[in-house]
Parts: C-alpha cells; sequence; structure tokens
C-alpha cells in the first residue's frame, strides 16, 4: 500500500527550518553560551534526519547535491588550516586571535579565529554523521 | 508587582504539572494504544506548554532576561507533539493493531481494506 505521508512531510518542511536556524544559533553561541561546533553540528545532523526520514534518500540527496566525504575534508581542512596559520605570525601553533569590530547591522562584535575552528568541527561533524546513516541506509 | 508576577508564574507551573500528572494517569488507566496516545499526545502537550510559559515569565519578570528560546521550544513542541502521537497511532493501526471492544465506529477499517484490495489488483495485473 503506497503510504500517505501528507501530515509528517508538511510538518517536516516547517520544522526543518526551525531546528536549521536553532542549530546556526547553538553554532554562533558557542563562544559565551553552552553549545559550539559539535552540538551544532549534531542538531544539523539532525535535521537532515528529519528530511530523510519524512522524504527517501534519493529526493534529499537531489536536493542537497554534496559528497558529505568532501564535507569532512574541508572541516579538517579548515581547522587544520586555523592552527597553523599562527605559524605564519610567529607565535605558536593553535594560538588563536580575537578582536573587536564594529560591523554593519550588528553594532560592536567580537570576532576570533576559534569560530573557523568551530566551523571546522561542525563541517566534519555534520559530513561525518550523514556519511554514515547515507551508508547504512542506503540500499547497497 | 513581584507578588503578582510570582502568583502568575506559580499558576501556569501548576496548570502544567496538573496537567502532566492527568497524562501519566490517563496513559496507565485507558484500555488501548489509540486512548492513550490521545491522552499522552494532548494533555502532555499542554502541560509541558504551561510549565515552559512558567519558567519563561520567571525569567522575564523576575530576572529580567527575555528568553526567546523558551517561546520557541513551545512553538515546537506545540508543532511537533500532535504529529507524534498521530504517527504512532497510525503505525499502530497499519501494524494491526486491535482497538478497545468498547469501540463501535472504525471508518477507517473500510478505506484500508478498499486501498489494499486495489493493490492487489494492480500487482496481478502487473503479473
Amino acid at each position: 500500500m503506497k503510504t500517505n505521508d501528507v501530515i509528517l512531510q508538511t510538518t517536516t518542511k516547517v520544522v526543518f527550518f526551525i531546528i536549521f536556524l536553532f542549530s546556526i544559533h547553538i553554532f554562533f553561541a558557542g563562544h559565551f553560551a553552552p553549545g559550539g561546533g559539535f552540538v551544532g553540528g549534531l542538531l544539523t545532523t539532525g535535521a537532515l534526519l528529519l528530511l530523510l526520514l519524512a522524504f527517501d534518500l534519493k529526493t534529499v540527496q537531489k536536493a542537497l547535491p554534496f559528497n558529505f566525504i568532501i564535507v569532512i575534508g574541508i572541516g579538517l581542512l579548515l581547522s587544520l588550516g586555523t592552527a597553523a596559520g599562527s605559524i605564519f605570525f610567529n607565535v605558536p601553533f593553535f594560538t588563536h586571535a580575537f578582536d573587536h569590530f564594529t560591523l554593519p547591522l550588528f553594532g560592536e562584535t567580537e570576532l576570533h579565529t576559534a569560530m573557523i575552528f568551530d566551523a571546522g568541527v561542525y563541517l566534519v561533524v555534520v559530513g561525518s554523521a550523514l556519511t554514515m546513516i547515507q551508508t547504512i541506509g542506503g540500499d547497497a | 508587582m513581584i507578588v503578582l508576577a510570582n502568583i502568575l508564574i506559580v499558576a501556569t507551573i501548576i496548570v502544567g504539572v496538573v496537567f502532566t500528572i492527568v497524562t501519566s494517569i490517563g496513559v496507565l488507566r485507558l484500555p488501548d494504544v489509540y486512548t492513550r496516545a490521545h491522552a499522552a499526545s494532548k494533555s502532555s502537550t499542554l502541560g509541558v506548554l504551561g510549565i515552559l510559559l512558567g519558567v519563561f515569565f520567571h525569567f522575564w519578570l523576575n530576572e529580567g532576561h527575555f528568553s526567546i528560546q523558551i517561546l520557541l521550544g513551545i512553538l515546537f513542541l506545540f508543532i511537533t507533539s500532535p504529529i507524534g502521537g498521530h504517527l504512532m497511532s497510525r503505525a499502530a493501526y497499519m501494524s494491526g493493531v486491535k482497538p478497545t471492544e468498547l469501540t463501535v465506529k472504525d471508518d477507517l477499517a473500510e478505506v484500508v481494506k478498499k486501498a489494499k484490495q486495489s493493490k492487489a489488483v494492480t500487482s496481478q495485473k502487473e503479473q
């Protein structure tokens, strides 16, 4: 029998954006409040997993045409690059820098390179979790 | 002012806790899956909503911290909890869980039967 998933799919379309925005909030809040790259990445994975549950694997792969193994690579490169970048400024490996900037719309904001490292962690978590799920979930 | 705020907070939290207790009594005492899902998805949503609203009012009125995350949580629960109940009872029905003896009318049974018949016909044609 063809399953009738209208309710689940319609809710998913709304709820996906709530979870995704909240994961981005958690990711950016990581420096001053609980959260960070790992939890943000897991929440994003949860949002994408909801899409996978409501629609099938092929639809989601068509909507998000990423190879998630490459996403892991980009994340590792970002983290390693942030850590290695400090060498060029004659400071030890992994030294982070931060400063206060006045951005349009945001006002005075503290920007720091730890955020780029966190972005790397985020990408690695999303990439590895989704690679596992897609590998196990797909028909081999 | 603080007294008024505290009365509001205590009232909403008490409503929430009472509804949560009613939920657990309902899950224990109701006869079958569907009535239990009814109790669990409806009144626990309202119960958690009351508790979260109480927490929200406490942090807003007493601590001066307007927490948008709690409001988002309330919205999220309101959307997802009934869907969870719906999907669970639907899965139970489709896997053949019988409703209680007291049931007098089952409209879904005819629809499911028809759908199964039409599927059998199409699969025969394909063969």
